[in-house]
């Protein structure tokens, strides 16, 4: 969908992708995709991701009332799982944009390939002089120039990164926005147009806006507080470690062959260690690696040998290491 | 509903939370998609509208609980109704955990148990993890011990402290703990008795969250959403005060200082390292104009040298501000990385140097411990002297502080009348670079009694009120 930015009157000529989404655009509303927060639940179940309550009326919440998802929380709880999950559960695509610090608008949004373009004005360089050469090419060069303006920042000559990808997809995609925090408080900004209104101008073609909205989620490690004004965008969801209960179910659709004496043994010594005050309490990707080691090895139960032996695969520092060791009593065994 | 979302939002906006417009706008969007039948999903939309820092979800839940709460206008003043209701849902519940007969008939009869039954009724549950039924019975102390009267004025915690002290749940842990030894017939290795005590301490912590609950629903229905809301609202996690900090507010500033301090780290290096350029580096850039043919195309700019301050902490750490100290410690050693150099001091009427104990340990806890016990800081009579403690602070570190550190003194400069020794600070100023002063006191008590925070505060380059994390935070992100 366009609107000039440039008055100079000229209509462009080429019928492109976003030319035809102008007419569907008012036909194809968005369609719900979540009926209600229990089917989210349910569905994300299906793909072996076990929802909590907050997470499907979070995500039941995005669909209706179109507005992305700021999913924060401790690392390894599976926040960026989450929005790979939807995508699963959906059918869509996932396009992903990982934020690092330095992060600008031509990783993020858009590009023009100066390359191409380079060669574009080589070429009718190229083809110019051929004509000049021929007697009958009188005020050609004014009408070339003209085109060949228009040519060069037409879509053909512009590369799209994950925002736009997203904005300007014709199948359905959920947008993934990774480690959000990351980025410098004024990059945030170029997040806020794509946002809240789904569009994206570009000074030299106008604004893209999105025929479908896309399902939206930010992952943040609150490494620093985000802008108020992103935060007001977005719905908030806070995955934290999860309960006992859900824990034992989380390892016991992800890691296959296990008992369920084992798994209930490892959600409570998971929960025991995350009431000390660690470092780093291990997380529920940290708990099925254990798990998965654990049955891999062919044990039976949590015992103190065992215990003793794989608490690195838990923790990761080694302070941490020593005090679990002492709190639970695992060191006179030594 | 409209009015009632209003209400509520008015009501978390006078607890702390920032809610914006927009906010509620969505907010009101967000319940035509939702079944309001449906309390837990129904909570979490609301939450996931107005809520957008975790730390204030604790105050966000309170708040809903008093207003939408599930039984809040049904419950009745009259006693005896709810004696039956409480019974029936006990019955209710016992059944469908299929536990045996003898409570069906104790709750079908409909008479009050004795104490004694009741005790080992909430025993059992809470030993088979019942939850449901050990909730009920939860609900049902309550009744039985917090003796609520309508129309009284005492705040919540005031019948929670009733109920818990009759069902002795402490007790209850350790018997339970006692009876699973016996049960499997052999002693538990510590690693299981650890994991067992985690067990039975869950079950009995969400009974207390139910006797809570239903505390508030019970005061709910006797005063309005309005007045109770005002009554047992919590403090945010950054505006608990240091000084009137209870134990379970001690441990949440605790948990919450750790993310605080690596938020500021991430902040502080960044901003260092987006310092703007420093000045022309006139050697490599007439070296890079060679390739230019003497132009200098491309000027060089030297590497600005980031600038770290060395930071020295007087702390008080007498009884009266030592919680504040403690976090203070915690917070600056945290952002070790942010300053060339930190020393610690502590002192009540004796002063002494704490660097290495703080420096040496992994766990800051245990060193802040450490340096209550260690350090040799009372003089005569252990209670503050600054006067004192600044004067041999000076004879026997002055020397060593040069023009690049900047002291920092945290305490109330309540000097017990003793005699100020402002001169020392005089001396220092001339000396260092900044003298701030934190005082953990709220800024009217300035100057009251025998405090002297103005004396000594005309040599210090600024006296900040110090009372909470809010306040801290702005402080050390000011001084890096």
């Amino acid at each position: 969908m366009w609107e000039e930015a440039n008055n100079c009157g000229q209509v462009n000529k080429e019928t492109n992708r976003w030319d035809q989404t102008v007419k569907e655009k008012t036909i194809t509303e968005t369609r719900h995709r979540f009926q209600s927060p229990d089917q989210v639940v349910k569905d994300l179940g299906r793909v072996s991701y076990l929802a909590d309550n907050s997470i499907g009326s979070a995500v039941y919440l995005a669909d209706r009332l179109s507005k992305p998802v700021l999913v924060e929380g401790p690392a390894g709880t599976g926040k960026t799982q989450l929005a790979k999950s939807v995508a699963e559960v959906l059918g869509a695509r996932l396009i992903r944009l990982q934020c690092y610090e330095g992060l600008d608008e031509s990783k993020a949004i858009y590009e023009w390939n100066y390359k191409k373009q380079l060669l574009r004005i080589q070429a009718q360089n190229v083809a110019g002089d051929q004509e000049l050469s021929t007697p009958d090419s009188q005020g050609g060069t004014k009408s070339t120039w003209n085109e060949l303006e228009d040519d060069i920042f037409s879509e053909e000559f512009l590369l799209t990164r994950p925002l736009l990808e997203a904005i300007s997809a014709q199948d359905p995609v959920v947008l993934l926005i990774d480690e959000v925090d990351r980025v410098e408080i004024e990059t945030e900004a170029l997040l806020l147009e794509v946002l809240s209104d789904y569009q994206v101008s570009i000074p030299e073609l106008g604004t893209v806006t999105a025929n479908q909205v896309p399902l939206v989620f930010l992952t943040s490690n609150n490494t620093r507080e985000l802008s108020e004004a992103l935060k007001r965008r977005c719905l908030f969801l806070y995955i934290d470690y999860p309960e006992l209960e859900r824990e034992k179910e989380i390892v016991r659709v992800r890691v296959p062959g296990i008992s369920d004496r084992l798994c209930d043994e490892i959600g409570r010594v998971v929960r025991t260690l995350r009431t000390m005050e660690l470092k780093k309490h291990p997380s529920v990707s940290e708990t099925l690696d254990w798990a998965r080691s654990l049955v891999l090895a062919g044990i039976q139960s949590v015992d103190e040998t065992t215990a003793q032996g794989s608490l690195n695969l838990l923790l990761k520092y080694k302070s941490d290491i020593d005090k679990a060791q002492k709190e639970l009593s695992l060191v006179d065994k030594s | 509903m409209i009015d009632l979302l209003e209400g509520f939002v008015l009501e978390l906006r006078k607890a702390g939370i920032a809610v914006s417009m927009s906010e509620n706008v969505d907010c009101a969007s967000a319940l035509a998609h939702f079944e309001v039948d449906n309390r837990e999903f129904f909570k979490y939309a609301l939450g996931s509208c107005l809520v957008k820092n975790q730390a204030h979800w604790q105050a966000f839940e309170t708040v809903f609980e008093i207003y939408f709460s599930r039984t809040g206008r049904k419950i009745d003043k009259d006693e005896s109704i709810d004696w039956d209701e409480a019974l029936a849902d006990l019955a209710r519940a016992g059944l469908q955990d299929g536990a045996s007969g003898d409570l069906t008939q104790a709750g079908g009869a409909g008479e009050p148990i004795s104490d004694e039954e009741f005790a080992a009724l909430l025993f059992r549950a809470l030993q088979n993890g019942e939850t449901q039924l050990a909730n009920a019975l939860g609900r049902l102390a309550v009744l039985r011990y917090a003796g609520m009267e309508p129309g009284r004025p005492v705040g919540g915690v005031y019948y929670l402290y009733r109920t818990l002290r009759n069902l002795n749940l402490d007790a209850v842990l350790e018997e339970l703990i006692s009876q699973e030894s016996t049960r499997r017939d052999r002693r538990l290795s510590p690693l299981q008795e650890r994991l067992v005590r985690d067990d039975y301490k869950s079950r009995i912590d969400s009974l207390k969250r139910e006797i809570e609950a239903e505390i508030r629903r019970r005061l709910v229905a006797d005063r309005g959403p309005e007045a109770l809301a005002r009554s047992i609202k919590k403090p945010l996690p950054e505006e608990i005060d240091f000084m009137h900090a209870n134990r379970d507010e001690l441990l949440q500033l605790r948990r919450s200082i750790q993310p605080l301090s690596r938020k500021l780290a991430v902040r502080l290096a960044r901003r260092r390292r987006h310092l703007r350029r420093g000045s022309l580096d006139f050697r490599s850039t007439i070296r890079h104009s060679m390739s230019y043919g003497g132009v200098p195309v491309d000027p060089k700019f030297k590497k600005p040298r980031a600038h770290k301050p060395e930071i020295v902490i007087l702390a008080d750490i007498s009884g009266s501000v030592a919680s504040f100290a403690r976090f203070t410690l915690q917070l600056v050693h945290a952002l070790s990385s942010q300053f060339s150099k930190i020393r610690s001091f502590v002192f009540v009427d004796g002063v002494d140097e704490v660097t290495r104990l703080l420096e040496n340990a992994d766990d800051i806890g245990e060193a802040v411990h450490r340096v209550n016990t260690e350090a040799d800081v009372v003089w005569v009579d252990g209670h503050s002297d600054y006067g004192h403690v600044f004067e041999s602070f000076y004879e026997r570190w002055g020397k060593e502080f040069t023009n690049k550190t900047s002291i920092i003194i945290l305490g109330d400069a309540r000097n017990n009348y003793h005699a100020s020794n402002s001169w020392v600070l005089r001396e220092l100023e001339k000396k260092v670079k900044h003298i701030f002063w934190l005082n953990p006191e709220p800024r009217a008590y300035w100057d009251s009694g025998d405090s002297i925070v103005g004396a000594y505060g005309t040599y210090c380059e600024g006296v900040f009120e110090c009372r909470n994390l809010k306040q801290l935070d702005a402080f050390v992100d000011n001084l890096a």
